[in-house]
């Protein structure tokens, strides 16, 4: 196996794969794993990452036995776009006050997924915040068993004071065709960003 | 943490395996793709029972660092300490993730990404 000239085994994206992520944010049971599992071409997985109850960073931690610690865990899911391109989603954890790995999964990101149960609506003001605050591109996406109607879209658009160029689309987390359709929506809306034809969402 | 039979030691545990160090000598994405390298693939050459699990683990298909810390059971700065040391020693490459920068690769990325979405 040719790995060229790298000593430490390290790749550029010029190298022979790459990946890219898309974050998937909203409050606890609205559906995060569901909709990541009916896309995902592996079971979604958990990964878990350690902080301190009084610190971000697990570097304060040696030393300091007794401390207490808590352990966030995120899901996510796998999609081989192409042989060298490997998209995967990622469950951002519940509870806002784990901003730092947050921070980790927006840095990046191609933009990120709102997913909204429209009788829990404020669980998911906090993410909206986040990354109309990080600028980073994302769309609503209200999760409804039963079909919704246009006008409870546009409730949940004024409900969240979301810009009108802020795509809000119905979807069915249980879906894989739904799913995909949400995630195309979101980087279309990327790409369009982009080329200057929708205005920055902040 | 949960498991009433595991040592309740969370602090000092899952640092072990590294020896104690919580940073890795090179900064991994969490999303970042990791390939066993042929050197990696030699059993002689990888120390320690879990880089030969890690080795072996990306030698069938490439991982993210996720997944290593995932199918693993470690915690994810575990797994980054030690891949960035698999990488030191040539057992591993790493393959970082394309960031979308304001860039024309950013937008080349979203294209084929958009066009692998319709695939689907």
């Amino acid at each position: 196996m040719g790995f060229g000239g790298s000593d430490e085994g390290y790749r550029r994206p010029s190298g022979r794969v790459t990946s890219s992520k898309i974050v998937i944010a909203g409050g606890f049971g609205v559906g995060k794993t569901t909709l990541v599992g009916s896309v995902s071409e592996i079971t979604p997985l958990t990964t878990e990452a350690i902080m301190t109850s009084a610190s971000a960073s697990v570097d304060d931690l040696a030393g300091v036995p007794g401390k207490s610690t808590t352990t966030v865990a995120m899901d996510f899911g796998r999609i081989t776009i192409d042989q060298d391109l490997i998209l995967y989603l990622f469950g951002t954890p519940g509870q806002t006050r784990f901003w730092f790995m947050w921070d980790e999964l927006v840095r990046g990101a191609i933009g990120a997924i709102v997913l909204v149960d429209t009788r829990r609506l404020a669980d998911c003001f906090a993410a909206v915040d986040f990354f109309e605050h990080r600028g980073l591109p994302y769309l609503v996406a209200v999760n409804c068993f039963d079909g919704v109607q246009l006008h409870q879209l546009e409730d949940v658009r004024e409900a969240l004071a979301v810009g009108a160029q802020v795509p809000v689309i119905p979807c069915d987390a249980r879906s894989r065709e739904s799913t995909k359709q949400v995630l195309i929506t979101l980087v279309e809306y990327v790409l369009k960003m982009r080329r200057g034809a929708v205005a920055p969402s902040r | 943490m949960n498991d009433p039979d595991e040592p309740s030691n969370a602090l000092v545990r899952p640092y072990a395996v590294t020896r104690g160090r919580t940073r890795p000598r090179v900064e991994i994405a969490i999303e970042a793709l990791v390939e066993t390298t042929a050197r990696g693939r030699d059993a002689s050459v990888v120390g320690g029972r879990e880089q030969q699990l890690i080795a072996g683990l990306c030698a069938l298909r490439v991982q993210s660092l996720a997944e290593i810390a995932a199918r693993m059971q470690m915690p994810l700065g575990v797994a980054r300490v030690l891949v960035a040391d698999m990488a030191a020693d040539g057992l591993v490459a790493v393959y970082e993730p394309t960031a979308v920068g304001d860039d024309a690769v950013g937008t080349e990325l979203l294209e084929r990404v958009l066009s692998g979405l319709r695939r689907l």
